[in-house]
């Protein structure tokens, strides 16, 4: 088939470039909320010192550690972190054709609480070392950190090998994902119930999802663990496209649907995972972001998947920022503030949603 | 000759769904798969394009076996609308442009632009490309899938009950338009139907399957009370208007 006529449709050039500065916005804006971010806290810092101490240019000693020691790797995590959860539960909701697709509701999240109460409990990593108020420390993290890993790629694992069975179905995904999220909710609650008073707060504590838990290490672990998730989901973009079209027309299009659809699954389920882990459980950031996108650019993924991470980035930095401002000198853990702000959010997408 | 079907077999869960179709298509025709419900006209089409694999048999499009092709590139020798559109909030431009997959690593070229303008003008959706298809009719949405399969640039469209959810209107000017693109850009069309009046309207043969297999492959004057009586089991006249066979059950 040949198509000799027809000229270059301006408009959709247009259309197409309003998304493109939709996210060059939504870079600049992160950019912003980055500086203003490591200005406040505690300790004010004007943000031409964050400036100076972040280029290495004349800042004092303080401002120098506070900067690069203790802001610095929180904001960027609260980056990372909201960038990865976002773009993680763009694509679940994308391969699964679900808008409920999202860590959460398909049980990773349980399974890592889970993995981190038996941590706590039977490996016995949960004695506390409360050194001052509201900061309280799991003895041994990495092997809290390690369990709940372990088993939130169990379930995800658990998940795909269910959808293997049944062709990779989309409902098969969600429906396993919603048996997963019970059976460790349930299995969290029976150690719960067993577990003394010390045991119990660590497994209540770790589940605060807080991006001020990682340092240096943990930040470059996670940012490399998002960065290459990131860029394949990128580079499939077209794929989620087309499975968003249906399976069969996918399949007509050439794309390997089944494999698109658990490699896909894999790869969201071990960013979350990794992020899950390492920061507690934060939710509603990969469930509510992709859709506010969705409503504002569409659901073309090429820039659906971009705008989710730049949008999920700015969303939790910004409630990171708020966390700790709110009830200073008390700081929150953000995951607290996200759920309060995510409900609303997400109440209001679905009233407003079907027009 | 573009599509050629050598003996095709599948089976589903060990019971024959399809068995012995062989038949050939040639440039410029349109042609019907007729038969009740069941029969195995769906399969037939998954087959054609390998999303089911027939456990023998061969499927030639311009003389290369598609059973031994890549998904990837069977997708540029045919076009598939399935029966099923899916939406959601992406423009019809984006939504024909996704036809382009096959031959788009990552980057969409002017090329591909100019493909699916082109498209979207033969099937005059010019002032609905930049809506989002949530908001589109039914016939609006098939005429966007037949968009998706044409700038496929394929030799041969498969079309999965074209017109099953469009009001008459709608049915024939999507006929209409798989007429046309055949016939303009030489290439040909298998789709399956209900509504045999209307396929015998608009195809220029009609294949009946009964029981998995080929019962009649005739041009729609060659059909005959006799045979659809045997398909589909019921009674019914044919009256010829304008030369065109009509059906009329008993």
């Amino acid at each position: 088939m040949h198509f000799a006529r027809g000229t270059l449709n301006q408009s959709y050039s247009r259309y197409i470039g309003r998304k493109s500065a939709f996210i060059f916005l939504g870079l600049l804006t992160l950019g912003g909320f980055i500086l203003f971010s490591m200005s406040t806290g505690a300790a004010r810092i004007p943000i031409a010192d964050v400036v100076r101490a972040l280029t290495g240019i004349g800042a004092s000693k303080r401002f120098d550690i506070i900067v690069w020691q203790i802001r610095l790797p929180q904001v960027l995590t609260a980056v990372v972190a909201g960038a990865g959860l976002s773009v993680g539960g763009a694509v679940m909701q994308s391969i699964l054709r679900n808008p409920l697709g999202s860590p959460f509701t398909l049980g990773i999240s349980h399974a890592a609480a889970f993995g981190a109460a038996f941590s706590v409990m039977i490996l016995g990593s949960g004695t506390m070392a409360s050194a001052h108020v509201g900061a309280i420390t799991i003895s041994n993290p990495y092997i809290t950190t390690g369990m709940a890993f372990l088993f939130s790629m169990l379930a995800s694992f658990f998940i795909v090998a269910v959808a293997r069975m049944r062709g990779a179905k989309a409902e098969t995904m969600i429906l396993a994902g919603v048996a997963m999220g019970a059976l460790f909710t349930a299995g969290t609650m029976f150690l719960q119930f067993f577990a003394d008073d010390v045991q119990l707060a660590a497994m209540v504590f770790w589940t605060f999802g807080d991006v001020a838990r990682a340092s240096w290490n943990e930040l470059s672990v996670l940012a490399g663990v998002t960065l290459v998730a990131t860029l394949y989901f990128f580079f499939n973009a077209w794929n989620y496209n087309a499975v968003d079209a249906g399976d069969e027309t996918a399949k007509g299009l050439g794309v390997r649907v089944e494999r698109v659809r658990l490699m896909g699954m894999l790869a969201a389920s071990l960013v979350t995972a990794v992020i899950v882990s390492f920061l507690g459980i934060i939710g509603f950031v990969g469930l509510v972001c992709p859709h506010m996108v969705r409503r504002l650019i569409g659901g073309d993924n090429r820039f659906l998947l971009p705008a989710s991470a730049v949008l999920g980035a700015v969303l939790l930095l910004v409630s990171d920022t708020a966390a700790r401002l709110i009830l200073a000198p008390h700081l929150l853990p953000v995951s607290i503030l996200t759920a309060f702000m995510g409900a609303p959010v997400f109440m209001i997408l679905i009233v407003k949603g079907r027009a | 000759m573009i599509l050629s079907i050598d003996d095709i077999q599948f089976r589903y869960n060990g019971h024959p769904v399809l068995k012995n179709v062989t038949f050939d298509v040639q440039q410029g025709e349109v042609v019907a798969i007729l038969g009740p419900n069941g029969v195995g006209k769906t399969t037939l089409l998954r087959c054609i394009n390998g999303i089911l694999k027939p456990s023998s048999g061969t499927v030639m499009v311009e003389d290369e076996n598609i059973l031994k092709m890549e998904a990837m590139a069977v997708a540029r020798h045919i076009g598939y609308v399935s029966q099923r559109q899916s939406t959601g909030k992406i423009t019809a431009f984006d939504a024909i442009l996704m036809g382009r997959r096959p031959h788009i690593r990552f980057r969409v070229n002017e090329k591909d632009l100019r493909i699916v303008d082109g498209a979207i003008k033969s099937l005059h959706l010019e002032n609905l490309a930049l809506r989002h298809i949530d908001r589109m009719s039914g016939g609006e949405l098939q005429k966007v899938a037949l968009g998706r399969a044409m700038v496929q640039e394929p030799n041969l469209l498969l079309l999965d009950e074209p017109t099953s959810s469009l009001d008459l209107k709608n049915q024939v000017e999507i006929l209409k338009l798989i007429r046309h693109v055949v016939k303009e850009h030489a290439v040909c069309a298998v789709m399956t139907l209900h509504d045999l009046s209307t396929a015998f309207r608009f195809a220029d043969k009609c294949l009946f399957l009964k029981n998995g297999g080929i019962h009649a492959a005739v041009s729609p004057r060659e059909v005959t009370t006799d045979m659809i009586t045997e398909v589909y089991g019921i009674e019914v006249d044919i009256h010829h208007h304008n030369g065109f066979p009509l059906v009329i059950p008993h």
